[in-house]
C-alpha cells in the first residue's frame, strides 16, 4: 500500500519551525514551575502559623556564600555552552565541571545548614508547620539541584570520554536551561525562606 | 526525502507468532500504536468503572437496600470517580491525540517518540496499582482494600489517623505515576504541533484538532502539576509525619480543597477541549461545509483555557469562603460561559443550512449539542453561590457533572471512535449497530441523568450508601437505576461492533467520508512511516484542494 502524495503548487514560503528540545525544555520548566508554586504557596500560607517549637527567626541563618556558590554556577555553565557553540571541548569541559562544583558545594551547603538545624536546634520535619514546610520546600530544591548535578556529571564522563563534540552544543543548552531555572528558583526560594519567613 | 513508494515483499515471510506481536506492541515507539494502546487499556477501565457505577446505583435503587456494605459502597464511588477521570477519560484524551495529531499535521511521529511511550507506560503502571489495591491495600477493615476517601480526598480523611493501612497510598501513588505520564505525553503534543508541523501548515492553517489538543496540553502541563506537588505534601504528611493539612498542629484541610480544584477545574476542561475537537472535526465534514468562524473558534477554546484556571473555587462554595473571594469565583465562572457559548452557536452556524447526512458520528455530536448546553445552563445554575449552597454536594451536582462528563464528553468520544474506527482498523463499521448502540445510550443517558436532579432538588445528598423511604425520593432512584442498563447495553453493542467490524467489517479505503483534513490522504490504516512524502498545505482542507482544483480554499482564506 502506498499512499498518495498530496503536494500542492506553492510560492517559495519560508519554513522554519521551532527546535524541539528547547521547545520541551520550556514545556517542562512550567510544569516544575507549578509544582514550584504550590509549595511556595504553601510555605507563604503557613509563615507564623507554627503552634510550637522554633520559629524561623530563631535559628535561620541567611546562606549567603551557598547562595552565591548556586547563582554563579549559572555564569560558568552558560560559559561553558558558549565555548562548546565555537567548538573549543576542552574549555567546556574545564567550565562544565567548574559548575558541578560550584552545584557540589551548595548542597553541601544545605547538608550542613539541616545537620545544624536537626542536631542543635531540634528542628525536623515533625516538629511544626516550620519544620514541615521549609524542609519540603528546600528540600524539593535540592532534589532537583541533585538531579541536575546528575544530568550534569553524565555530560562530563561524556566529555572526559571524548564523545562530546561542537555538534553537541545545543543539548547542552537544553540541559543549561534546566539548570538555569534550579538557580531562578532558588532565588524565589530564598526571598521566601530567608527574607520574607524570617 | 525519498518519494518512491516502498513495496513491502510479501511472499516467504513467515506469520509472526503471538509472543512476537506482543514483543511488538510493549516496545513500540510508533504514535499509533501507542494510541491505540492507550484507547485500548481505557476502554478496559470503562469497563472497570461501569461495574462500579452499577454496583453504586443497584445498591441504591430502593431504600434501606443491602446489596453492598458501606464500606464497599465508599469504595465503589472512590474507584469510580477515579477510574472514570484518570483512567479512562485520560487515556482517551492522550489516544485519540497521539493517533490524530501527527496525521493532521502531516509529521511521521511525534517529536519524542520514546518519551511517548514512557508516558503510555507510566499512566498502564498507575492504573494498575489503583486496582492492585483491591488485593494489596491493606486497610481499616482488613486485608483487601481500595481506597475509599473519595475521588478528591478531603483533609482530613486522608490523615494517617482515620486512614490506616495503604489504602489511601495505593489512591496517592497511582494518580502521582500517572500524572507524570499525562505531563511528559503534554509536553510531547506542545512540541509536536509546533514543531513538526508540515511545509505551509502555519498556526492559522492547522486543523482545529491541532489547536484545541494545543491548549488542552498546556492545560494539563500547568494543571497536572499543581496536584502532583499537593499529592507529594499528602505523602510527606503520611509517611514524614508532616503537617501541611494535619489540623490538631495548624495545618489546614481547606489548602488542600483548594491544591486539589486547582488541579480539579482545568482538568475538567482538559477533558472538554479535546470533546470540543472531536466535534470540531466531525459537524463540518457530515454537514458538507467548513467549520463557521475557525478563528473565533481558536480565540474562543484560548480564553476558555485561560479563563479555566481562575474558576477553581466554585467547588469550594459551601466550605465557607470570604463574600470578596465568592464574588470573584461566580464572576469568573459566569464569564467561561461566554466563550463556551460562542463555540455552539458556531457549531449550529457550521450546521446551518448545511447537507447534513446523520451517521453514527454525527448523532453523537449532535446529542452533545443538545447535553452539553443542558450541562452549561446547570453549570451556570451552580456557578451561582446562593443557589451552590443550596445544592452543592446534593445530587444535582451529581447529575450536572455526569452531564457535562458522560452527555458532552463521553458522546462525543463515541463520535470520535465511529468517525476515526475505518482509519484505525481499515474497516468500516456496522451502521445499524451504530445506531442502535447511539439510541440505547440516549435513551439511558437521558434516564439515569435528567431525572438524578430531582432527588438532588429534593435534599438527597451525595455519597450516601443508603436513604429513608418515604422521602419522595424512591421513584427516581429506580429511574436512574434503569437507565443504567440502557446505558451498559449500549456499550456492549459498542464493543461488539467495533470487535466484529475489526474482524468482518468491509473494507473502508482511505478517505470513507470523503473528508479534508491529512489523515485521510493516507492509507487505512496509515503505514507506521504515515506519508511516503511529507505533504505539503496551503489552506486549512488541504484535501479539499486536492479534490476541487478549480475552487480551492487557499483563495479564501
Amino acid at each position: 500500500m502506498s499512499a498518495p502524495s498530496i503536494t500542492i503548487p506553492q510560492s517559495d514560503v519560508q519554513w522554519s519551525l521551532p527546535a524541539r528540545g528547547p521547545m520541551a525544555m520550556y514545556c517542562m520548566i512550567a510544569a516544575e514551575a507549578a509544582i514550584f508554586t504550590i509549595f511556595v504557596v504553601a510555605y507563604i500560607f503557613y509563615i507564623g502559623k507554627s503552634l510550637a517549637g522554633p520559629q524561623p527567626q530563631d535559628v535561620l541563618r541567611v546562606p549567603v556564600f551557598f547562595t552565591i556558590c548556586l547563582l554563579s554556577s549559572s555564569l560558568t555553565i552558560h560559559f561553558a555552552v558558549k565555548l562548546l557553540r565555537r567548538g573549543k571541548v576542552v574549555s567546556f569541559g574545564l567550565w562544565w565541571l567548574l559548575t558541578i562544583a560550584l552545584g557540589a558545594v551548595f548542597l553541601a551547603g544545605t547538608a550542613r545548614e539541616w545537620h545544624h538545624l536537626i542536631y542543635d536546634e531540634g528542628l525536623t520535619i515533625q516538629t511544626n508547620l516550620f519544620g514541615t514546610t521549609y524542609y519540603s520546600l528546600v528540600g524539593l530544591h535540592a532534589f532537583h539541584v541533585t538531579v541536575g548535578l546528575l544530568a550534569l556529571g553524565t555530560v562530563s564522563i561524556f566529555t572526559l570520554s571524548g564523545n562530546v563534540r561542537q555538534e553537541h552544543a545545543e543539548r547542552a543548552e537544553v540541559l543549561s536551561m534546566y539548570w538555569h531555572f534550579v538557580d531562578v528558583v532558588w532565588i524565589a526560594v530564598f526571598i521566601v525562606v530567608y527574607v520574607v519567613g524570617r | 526525502m525519498s518519494t518512491q513508494s516502498i513495496a513491502w515483499p510479501k511472499s516467504g515471510v513467515a506469520r509472526r507468532t503471538l509472543v512476537e506481536n506482543l514483543h511488538e506492541w510493549v516496545t513500540t515507539v510508533d504514535h499509533k500504536r501507542l494510541g491505540i494502546l492507550y484507547i485500548l487499556y481505557a476502554l478496559l477501565f470503562l469497563a472497570f468503572g461501569g461495574v462500579e457505577a452499577t454496583i453504586i446505583r443497584i445498591q441504591l435503587i430502593r431504600p434501606h437496600n443491602d446489596f453492598v456494605s458501606p464500606q464497599v459502597f465508599n469504595r465503589m464511588f472512590t474507584m469510580h470517580g477515579t477510574t472514570m477521570i484518570f483512567f479512562v477519560a485520560m487515556p482517551l484524551v492522550f489516544g485519540f491525540a497521539n493517533y490524530l495529531v501527527p496525521l493532521m499535521i502531516g509529521a511521521r511521529d511525534m517529536a519524542f517518540p520514546r518519551l511517548n511511550a514512557f508516558s503510555f507506560w507510566m499512566t498502564a503502571f498507575g492504573g494498575t496499582l489503583l486496582y492492585f489495591s483491591f488485593l494489596g491495600g491493606d486497610g481499616l477493615y482488613g486485608a483487601g482494600n481500595a481506597p475509599d476517601v473519595g475521588w478528591f480526598a478531603y483533609a482530613p480523611l486522608t490523615s494517617k489517623t482515620f486512614s490506616r493501612g495503604h489504602s489511601t497510598d495505593y489512591w496517592i501513588l497511582s494518580v502521582l505515576v500517572s500524572g507524570f505520564g499525562s505531563v511528559g505525553t503534554a509536553i510531547n503534543i506542545i512540541a509536536t504541533i509546533l514543531g513538526m508541523r508540515c511545509r505551509g501548515m502555519t498556526l492559522g492553517k492547522m486543523p482545529l484538532l491541532a489547536w484545541l489538543n494545543l491548549t488542552m496540553a498546556g492545560l494539563v502541563v500547568l494543571a497536572i502539576s499543581p496536584l502532583t506537588a499537593a499529592q507529594l505534601m499528602l505523602l510527606v504528611d503520611r509517611y514524614l509525619g508532616g503537617h501541611f493539612f494535619d489540623t490538631q498542629s495548624g495545618g489546614s484541610a481547606v489548602i488542600w480543597m483548594h491544591f486539589f480544584w486547582i488541579f480539579g477545574h482545568p482538568e475538567v476542561y482538559i477533558l472538554v477541549i479535546p470533546a470540543f475537537a472531536f466535534a470540531s472535526e466531525i459537524i463540518p465534514v457530515f454537514s458538507r461545509k467548513a467549520i463557521f468562524g475557525y478563528p473565533i473558534m481558536v480565540a474562543a477554546t484560548v480564553c476558555i483555557g485561560f479563563i479555566s484556571m481562575s474558576v477553581w473555587a466554585h467547588h469550594m462554595f459551601t466550605v465557607g469562603m470570604s463574600s470578596a473571594a465568592n464574588t470573584f469565583f461566580v464572576l469568573s465562572t459566569m464569564a467561561i460561559a461566554v466563550p463556551t457559548g460562542i463555540k455552539i452557536f458556531n457549531w449550529l452556524a457550521t450546521m446551518w443550512g448545511g447537507e447534513i447526512h446523520f451517521k453514527t458520528p454525527m448523532l453523537f455530536c449532535v446529542a452533545f449539542l443538545f447535553q452539553f448546553l443542558i450541562a452549561g445552563l446547570t453549570g451556570v445554575m451552580l456557578g451561582s453561590a446562593p443557589f451552590d449552597w443550596q445544592l452543592g454536594n446534593s445530587y444535582f451536582v451529581i447529575a450536572h457533572f455526569h452531564y457535562v462528563i458522560v452527555g458532552g464528553i463521553l458522546f462525543t468520544f463515541f463520535g470520535a471512535f465511529y468517525y476515526w474506527f475505518p482509519k484505525m482498523s481499515g474497516r468500516m463499521y456496522n451502521e445499524a449497530f451504530g445506531k442502535l448502540h447511539f439510541w440505547l445510550f440516549v435513551i439511558g443517558f437521558h434516564l439515569t441523568f435528567d431525572f438524578m436532579h430531582i432527588p438532588g432538588i429534593l435534599g438527597m445528598p451525595r455519597r450516601i450508601y443508603t436513604y429513608e423511604p418515604g422521602r419522595g425520593w424512591d421513584i427516581w432512584n429506580l429511574i436512574v437505576t434503569v437507565g443504567v442498563f440502557f446505558q451498559a447495553a449500549g456499550v456492549l453493542v459498542f464493543i461488539g461492533n467495533l470487535l466484529w467490524s475489526y474482524f468482518r467489517g468491509k473494507y473502508a479505503g482511505s478517505d470513507p467520508w470523503d473528508a479534508w483534513t491529512l489523515e485521510w490522504s493516507t492509507s487505512s490504516p496509515p503505514p507506521s512511516y504515515n506519508f511516503a512524502t511529507i505533504p505539503e498545505v496551503r489552506s486549512r482542507r488541504p484535501l479539499w484542494d486536492l479534490k476541487h482544483p478549480e475552487d480551492p480554499d487557499w483563495q479564501y482564506e
